[in-house]
This record gives structure tokens, sequence and C-alpha cells, in this order.
């Protein structure tokens, strides 16, 4: 996690007060842009990562030197057209890609924030990155978007900001955490605060970091975001690199091998402290709760035209609870579109190129933003 | 049928809300958004069919209309269309009832069982009749509960539903259908397009 001082930020100023009690102010937010701002500034949108992404959403990602997440729908000529539209993409905070997160350096103790860190929300997260708005002197965005914790970004900024997006998009997510969600999470959080490196969260440097647990936790958290059915296709019972079982706690099977590479691999790109602290914002998301378990009212004074999608085989946010979103919408009579994408390969279908999922958004856009 | 169309789009007063039932590729949605008003939403039930409309902007759902309706609030639209959609229902009742909940009035169009081509293919071949409003054979056809514009009519008055406008249509030329002529526009119509009201 070298070069994050040459990554773009933006100082946001201006104080800001967390759903915690404390107020920050004078803090990055780390932000990247693609396709270009027209004269009228109406072809703007803002999309929002998941819970392990960062504002690199295409092209190649200068620290991790790998595609950015979202880059099958975010190119030209692709869903997100940067040759029509102006696309923001920003690091959450309390992500490690050079926002303000736990692993900033407090300027008192001259050590990373660590568990020191406020505890933040979604709600804080979309407040920050509203200041882009100012930033870029946007006073409308043509369209806010995201997938899984971008999708509960896209609720809780129309929810915030009413009339401050045209087009509202929510991907594969929900309005309120459920149980199972905060159970997966929580077993991630655990394997982290297991692992002896962890040290309360004041682990220093890379190498003492709690690698192993942090490893073990997307681990697991990555079977989530697959289907029993694409798990089975791509790797059955296939053995890796050897002909019979070993008879050993090796890595016999390929689904072991790729675990564990996943696992391996995430740990050089992502801060352990940071993972507790994002999923703890998901955990405690619940839009309902400000407006008496009434999700309606949390979208009452919006013109938002919305698009909600969800697809077949995602398990982690299943189809059932986008509806629970379209049924509140209906219910004020918003403008709203809702498809289930059919797909097998689960909650990470909306990172994947589904031509189906990606034709529809591209479609929806071009139409939404020419009418 | 683009005629039925623009029956429908008369029936439907100016700037009004409106939610297409089975809307399919958003033909009539689409014409309607063009003609008569912006504020208009759609119901289908294949996915193909919601994703072509939402390529087209269209404010979609994919839903059910047997299960899907009842997320609506009463008397959220102005009018709920059901365009040559209400046979293919397993409880058409159910759905007459949802329609009539969720629109202030609701406009139904029925391939009509009673034209005299459908009557005589019966009568001389035996077999069941394709027209080509009804192109299925018995065994693959989704067409589950075919009804006359007779049986519409009987229908609604043994349910208290009160019909406001009756209209025939034959071959591209529209007429009204009253108490008087029922039988003989029973005979002779391919659609009836009715628009109804809760008594």
């Amino acid at each position: 996690m070298n070069n994050l001082s040459k990554v773009k930020k933006i100082i946001i100023k201006k104080p800001l007060k967390l759903d915690c009690g404390q107020e920050i102010s004078n803090f990055p937010l780390a932000y990247e842009t693609y396709g270009k701002l027209n004269e009228n500034k109406d072809n703007a949108i803002l999309v929002f990562h998941a819970l392990t992404g960062d504002q690199f959403a295409s092209d190649i990602n200068p620290i991790t030197k790998k595609d950015g997440w979202w880059s099958h729908a975010l190119g030209p000529g692709k869903a997100f057209d940067t040759e029509k539209f102006f696309v923001i993409s920003a690091n959450v905070i309390g992500g490690c890609m050079g926002s303000y997160g736990p692993s900033t350096i407090n300027e008192n103790s001259k050590k990373p924030f660590g568990t020191d860190f406020p505890v933040i929300t979604i709600n804080d997260m979309v407040n920050a990155q509203y200041n882009l708005l100012d930033f870029f002197e946007i006073e409308t965005l043509f369209a806010v978007a995201g997938g899984s914790m971008g999708g509960m970004q896209v609720l809780q900024f129309v929810s915030n900001f009413p009339n401050k997006a045209k087009v509202a998009v929510p991907i594969a997510c929900t309005a309120s955490h459920s149980a199972q969600n905060i159970a997966l999470n929580e077993l991630g959080r655990q394997s982290i605060m297991a692992d002896v490196n962890w040290q309360n969260g004041s682990y220093g440097e890379k190498e003492k970091s709690p690698n192993k647990g942090l490893a073990v936790a997307r681990m697991a958290a990555h079977i989530t975001y697959l289907s029993k059915k694409g798990l089975q296709e791509k790797f059955g019972r296939k053995l890796q690199e050897r002909d019979d079982l070993k008879f050993s706690f090796d890595a016999d099977f390929q689904i072991e091998s790729y675990l564990r590479h996943q696992g391996a691999t995430f740990v050089d790109r992502f801060d352990a402290n940071s993972y507790l602290y994002i999923t703890r914002a998901m955990d405690y998301f619940d839009l309902t709760k400000k407006f008496d378990g009434n999700l309606s009212k949390a979208f009452a004074n919006s013109t938002t035209k919305f698009f909600v999608i969800s697809f077949t085989s995602d398990w982690l946010y299943p189809t059932s609870e986008s509806k629970d979103i379209v049924i509140a919408l209906n219910a004020i009579g918003a403008n709203v579109g809702f498809v289930e994408i059919k797909s097998d390969k689960g909650h990470d279908s909306f990172l994947l190129n589904i031509p189906d999922f990606l034709g529809t958004l591209k479609n929806y856009l071009s139409s939404t933003y020419e009418k | 049928m683009k005629k039925e169309f623009k029956v429908i789009s008369e029936l439907i007063e100016n700037k009004s809300k409106a939610l297409d039932v089975g809307c399919g590729d958003g033909d009539l949605m689409k014409y309607l958004f063009e003609n008569k008003t912006k504020d208009i939403r759609g119901l289908e039930i294949s996915k193909e069919s919601v994703q072509n409309c939402l390529s087209k902007g269209l404010p979609v759902i994919e839903g059910n209309a047997e299960n899907d309706l009842m997320q609506f609030p009463n008397h959220s639209f102005e009018y709920v269309i059901l365009s040559q959609t209400l046979q293919a229902f397993l409880n058409p009742e159910k759905v007459i009832k949802e329609l009539l909940r969720v629109g202030k009035k609701a406009i139904v169009t029925i391939p009509n069982f009673g034209h005299w081509k459908v009557r005589l293919k019966l009568l001389i071949n035996g077999t069941m009749p394709l027209t080509e409003n009804l192109p299925y054979e018995w065994h693959n056809t989704p067409n589950l509960h075919m009804c006359t514009i007779k049986d519409f009519f009987i229908f609604c008055e043994k349910r208290n539903i009160k019909i406001f406008k009756s209209l025939a249509l034959n071959q591209d030329k529209i007429s009204e259908i009253n108490v008087k002529n029922l039988k003989y526009k029973n005979l002779m119509s391919d659609l009836g397009i009715f628009l109804i009201e809760s008594k």
C-alpha cells in the first residue's frame, strides 16, 4: 500500500458530524474520475464501491496493477459510457486507499489511528462523498449507482439528498442488513481479532499485520459472493496439480487452492482494521430505522428515477430484499423499474461481464439521459 | 394492434397516472407516453420483456400480476390497463378484483372467443379453433380462461362491476356495445374493450 501519497484527494475542511457523535474535519477523501464533465455539468455519475473496493473503478488500478473493480461496466462504450458520462468514484471513509481511515496517521500520536478511529456508518460515507459535488461544482448528478455496499450508499444518498440525482441504480443490495449478513461479517471480524498480530488494532508494519486473520475473513466472505452451482461448475471436486488425494491438509482440491490464493492476495491490498470498520458500517445500515420501520418514508421527497437490480443466484443480498425496496417505492408512487437478472455467478454477478445486466443498464442510462 | 392502443388512449384522461399490467415489450406504454401521459408504469412477468422495456427507459417492474399487484396501495393509479392478458391468468377473477383496488378505473381488453369465425371453426372442424388473434394449439396455449364479450358482460353484472364504456373492435372498425346489440357484437367483433369501475 505504498504510493498512496500520489492518489487524487480532496481535503474536506467542512466539519462532518458522524453518527457516533464525533466531529471530523480537514480529512482526506481519495477519488478518481473517468470521462469528461460537459459544459452543462449534467452528465456526472457518482459510483459507490463495495466492501473491498476503492476509487479505482476502471482502467488499471495503479496500486494493485489489476483491472478496476467495475472495468466491465465502466469505460468507453460500456454501461457507464465514459464517452458520454463523467464518472466519479471515491474511496469511502474508513477505507485504506487514501481516504480518511484507521490506517491514516494520527497527527497527535504519529501512529495510525487503528481502533481509535471513530466507528463510521454508510450515512457518514455518503455525507463525506457529497463534498465531491461542491468540489466539481455539480448542481445535480445524472445518476448515482453501486452494487452491494455501493447500493446501500445509493439508497442512503437519495434519502439524504432527495433531488440531487436524477437516476438511482441500487444493485444487489438491501435497505437493512439482515441477521445473516451481520453473522457473516462478524465471522470475518472475529477471524481478524483472533490473529495474535491484531494487537487490538495497534499493529504497525505490514509484516506484523494480522494477515492470517484477514485472509481467512476474505476466504469466508468470498464463498458468500459465489453460488453453489457456480462453484460446482468451476471447481467441482477437481484436484490441484496432483493425480490423487495426498492424505494431508494441503490444498488437495482446486477450490481450496483458489480460496487460499484469494486470501493471500487480498492482504497485500487491504487493511485489516478497515475491514473491521467497513463491515461494521454495513451491519449498522438500516435505512428504515430513522423512519419508524417505514422504508417508503426514506424516499418520500424524492423525484429520482430508480432502477433496482438483483441476481437470481445471489443468496447474500437476495432478490426478496431488492423487492422490499421496490415495494416501498411503489407505495409512494415513485418512478421505479426492477429486474432480477438471470445469473448463476452469485452476489459477484454485479462485478462480472453479464450481458443481460450490462446491456440493460447501458440502454437504460442512455435512453433516460436523452429523454 | 395499433388501433387498440388508440382506443385505450382515448379512454384515458390527459396526464393521469396509469399502470400497464402485462406490458410486454412496452409498446402500449410507449404509445401512451408519447400521446397521453408521462406518468406511466408497467408490470411484466417475462425477464426478457422487462429488460427490453428498461432498455427503452420505461419504468417497468418484473413481477406476476397475480401476486405482485398486492404491493400497490388502494387507488394508487387513475387507470390500470390489462390488454389481452386476462385469459392467461390462473385466477382472472382475483386479478380483476386487484385491478379495481389498485386503479380508480380499469381498462380491460379481451380477445373475443364468441366471434363467428371461432364458433364456425369448432362447429365445422370439431377441433379447437386457431385464429389470427388466437394462434395456439390447445396443448400449448397460454390462454387458460378464454371468454366472450357476452361472458365478460355477465361477469361484470354478477360481480357488481360498473361498465362505463364498452367498445367492440372488428378489423379496425370501432363501435359501441350496448345491451341491445350485445348478441350481434359478440358474433362480429375480434376484441372487446371495457372501461370498468367497482360500484
